[in-house]
């Protein structure tokens, strides 16, 4: 733990150019057992639970314990992750508790990998030395009102 | 040992690191580069998707100038910023951010990013700087942008390769090494800038939790010095080393209490039910002038939260019920006092599954419903962070167009946000004294420092002249923990024990107990002295000799050895800062019981610092704090928050 590997549900992304859930991680916690061709996380005392891993992994093969010296037993924090939204389920150690559904979006208006970078507003100049950023002034939106700096000179 | 190739990556600018800021330079290097035909390198120890501080995700946008709403002036947010700081802070920096940073959140926007908005289409505001977000995709979203950016520039993205150390020639930086932790290769990155943006420290301090739980830092265990030591290591004078950060979070699992405080207006009180804030407000007039300014800094806040822990007075709740129930009270019927609840819970528990999901679990596990009972919060572990309330990094040039006379020579020398080093840059966490810049600042300091590198690239033409004897030389020092591990490992029947070397988790463990026992950390209510400096830098000493001795069995323990190599410089460096400013400061981040007062007659002054890697030799330098717009209030500002 804290985030752990059910072996019925991993398949060590047989499929993939390369496991899902190393390829996130971002501190380099799992790894593939190449015997087995199971992930697990090598030092779960570095885990942040971050749930990159759970949120990538396309077999939902990847959970999270609560840190263990600290979390009393019995509740989760589920995630599904589609490419619009995110649906959470929290499931209380009490059972009196109903367990709690949330859905939060997670991108408006661009569809994932077409985020351009450029161009959304006009750029001021193109002079490498004056402080005027890619997109700006036009980015700042100064023509929507005033825009008071007091005695600091600006772009 | 095994054998390793050399793989040689010639660049013009190379963006060390992932996170916000390196993405704001992806951007806007590949912007730049393109029109002056060069080529933008990024290097990235993980996936950049899900890299840096911001990995999880965030509830908020943190900095959010707001210029245009005519509410508010960038000299609101100059005094905003040094007053949080103590008096010390560069506000030609602080300004330098905060003049794009509102440009920054409207591509974020223009990317994807869900930012909240009200009836009217206006943003939603946490607080008067702070805009409400859905932010679970918030870094994949401009790492997006990034990486079409550079796409667009052809420039190029390696990742999984960890950077160690900086290549100087000539006293410039041309450069950087590391090694990949997937595959048996040294990289070498020659380049005409370097841009450093590799985040924090975390573990540099022992911290609250030592099992499993020792990971759940509030600031990402992955952020292990990089930037410092690159900085350091490289000969940059460094500022602000003292200036460490410790958040006041929810107890244990760290989750975030920004949405409590500024958006649900909730109060934390004592056991007894005590308004610490109000309570102990006596103690603000040892801390003047800063200590009766509002907001209150957050180290006050720290501070007079610590006075009733140390009295005993613990637990410290947030009053959650109390203040759903203030908000419900206002809605005009039952019917909408029920939707409004609702609408509460949901944003309560979005604020952690954002960017904290361990609270959201630790809630669920104690049975915490937070409209029916209060939860405890508390002072984390510190850290070094300069994009948050914290101010540690690296000394950079202002631009001259925020210098005034008083400021031109002390804090401008040509290239915005360059180190001391020609062709090293800095941003985020990375660069000091310039707090408050959080993700979004970040990301503008990137950007910022980007187009700075490109015109430094233009001017600065030739091709990087780094020496293959310092190659070398760093290639085998790289190396040497997996050959020192392979050479010894069969002298004993438990490859951890063994007198021969000494294993990266172990060193670290090291490091931490004598940061926490001499340093003033958690196990001392971030309490030290003189004298615990001194014997805790003799302490470090020790652990710098058996640097020399670590052990790595593979790529992954050889790169933790190295990420705690980085921490112990950190470490070095903040010590002696500690030591060097001789008053207490910021008392909710450290407290010098030998001198533990505030003395701004000697004090209003960066404690900055050198070192020179040939001879192993700090240098201490006290440089003045000059202000570009304003001096010290005299009275109270008007806006709480």
């Amino acid at each position: 733990m804290p985030s752990y590997v059910i072996p019925d549900k991993c398949d060590g992304c047989k499929a993939l150019d390369k496991t899902a859930c190393q390829y996130i991680c971002p501190n380099d916690l799992m790894v593939l057992d190449k015997e087995t061709m199971k992930a697990y996380n090598q030092d779960p005392q570095m885990c942040w639970e971050c749930y990159n891993c759970v949120k990538i992994c396309p077999t939902q093969a990847v959970e999270v314990r609560g840190y263990a010296d600290f979390v009393p037993l019995g509740a989760s924090a589920t995630a599904l992750r589609s490419a619009e939204d995110i649906l959470w389920t929290i499931q209380f150690r009490s059972k009196d508790i109903k367990p709690k559904r949330f859905k939060f979006p997670i991108r408006r208006g661009v569809e994932e990998g077409k985020a351009q970078p450029f161009d959304h507003y006009p750029t001021g100049d193109d002079d490498l030395k004056s402080s005027t950023l890619m997109c700006e002034p036009a980015g700042l939106n100064t023509e929507k009102g005033p825009v008071k700096l007091s005695s600091i000179p600006t772009i | 040992m095994a054998d390793f190739e050399t793989v040689t990556v010639e660049t013009d600018l190379l963006i060390c690191g992932g996170g916000m800021a390196a993405c704001g330079a992806a951007v806007e290097g590949s912007y730049w580069a393109k029109k002056h035909g060069l080529k933008v390198t990024v290097v990235d120890k993980a996936a950049i998707d899900r890299s840096g501080a911001v990995a999880m995700g965030l509830s908020a946008i943190n900095q959010y100038v707001d210029l245009n709403s005519g509410n508010n002036t960038l000299r609101d947010y100059l005094d905003y910023v040094r007053n949080d700081l103590m008096g010390i802070t560069r506000e030609d920096l602080v300004a330098s951010i905060a003049r794009h940073v509102d440009s920054t959140v409207h591509l974020f926007e223009k990317w994807g990013l869900p930012i909240w908005t009200d009836a009217d289409g206006k943003y939603v505001h946490e607080g008067r700087w702070q805009l409400m977000i859905n932010g679970e995709s918030y870094k994949v979203i401009v790492a997006e942008a990034a990486k079409n950016a550079l796409a667009e520039a052809d420039g190029e993205l390696i990742e999984r390769v960890f950077i160690t150390h900086p290549l100087i020639d000539d006293g410039k930086c041309v450069g950087a090494i590391g090694f990949s932790i997937r595959e048996n290769k040294v990289y070498v990155f020659k380049a005409k800038a370097t841009i450093v943006a590799m985040g924090g420290a975390v573990h540099v301090f022992k911290p609250r939790s030592t099992g499993e739980g020792f990971g759940r830092s509030w600031y990402p265990p992955f952020n292990s010095g990089a930037s410092a030591f690159f900085t350091i290591y490289g000969g940059a004078e460094m500022t602000c080393q003292e200036v460490r950060f410790i958040p006041v979070r929810f107890k244990d699992a760290y989750g975030p209490v920004g949405a409590w405080f500024l958006l649900f207006k909730a109060i934390a009180t004592n056991a007894q039910g005590g308004n610490y804030m109000q309570e102990n407000v006596g103690e603000l007039d040892k801390w003047e002038p800063y200590g009766k300014v509002k907001p209150r800094p957050a180290n006050i806040r720290n501070w007079l939260m610590m006075l009733d822990v140390m009295d005993g007075k613990s637990p410290i709740y947030m009053q959650t019920a109390d203040a759903i129930k203030a908000i419900a009270d206002k809605a005009p019927d039952e019917k909408a006092a029920k939707k409004k609840l609702r609408e509460l819970e949901s944003e309560a528990w979005e604020d952690f599954l954002d960017m904290t999901i361990s609270q959201a679990i630790l809630w669920a596990a104690t049975n915490v419903e937070p409209d029916k009972k209060p939860s405890e919060i508390m002072a984390c572990d510190p850290y070094f962070i300069g994009s948050h309330s914290g101010a540690s990094g690296a000394w950079v040039s202002g631009p001259e167009d925020l210098q005034n006379d008083e400021t031109r020579d002390e804090y401008f020398w040509g290239y915005p946000h360059m180190t001391t080093i020609p062709g090293m840059f800095a941003a985020g966490d990375a660069s000091g004294a310039s707090s408050h810049k959080f993700s979004s600042g970040s990301h503008a300091e990137g950007r910022v420092a980007a187009k700075a590198a490109i015109s430094y690239i233009v001017d600065h033409p030739a091709a990087p002249n780094g020496s293959q004897a310092q190659i070398d030389a760093l290639t085998e020092e790289i190396l040497r923990p997996l050959g020192t591990f392979e050479q010894h490992k069969g002298a004993t029947t438990d490859p951890d024990i063994n007198p021969n070397y000494i294993r990266p988790t172990q060193f670290m463990y090291r490091l931490q107990k004598i940061m926490d026992e001499y340093a003033g950390g958690v196990s001392s209510q971030f309490k030290t002295s003189d004298k615990l400096l001194e014997k805790g830098m003799e302490l470090l000493g020790y652990l710098k000799e058996d640097a020399e001795q670590l052990g790595a069995e593979n790529l992954h323990e050889l790169m933790r050895c190295w990420e705690n190599v980085h921490r112990m410089y950190q470490a070095d460096a903040h010590m002696r800062s500690i030591l060097f400013r001789e008053e207490t400061r910021w008392p909710g981040y450290y407290f010098r019981s030998d001198k533990p007062s505030i003395d701004n007659e000697n004090w209003l002054a960066f404690c900055n610092c050198t070192y020179d890697k040939d001879t192993g030799e700090w240098t201490m330098i006290k440089r003045p704090v000059k202000y570009i717009v304003a001096e010290i209030p005299e009275h109270e500002g008007e806006v709480g928050g």
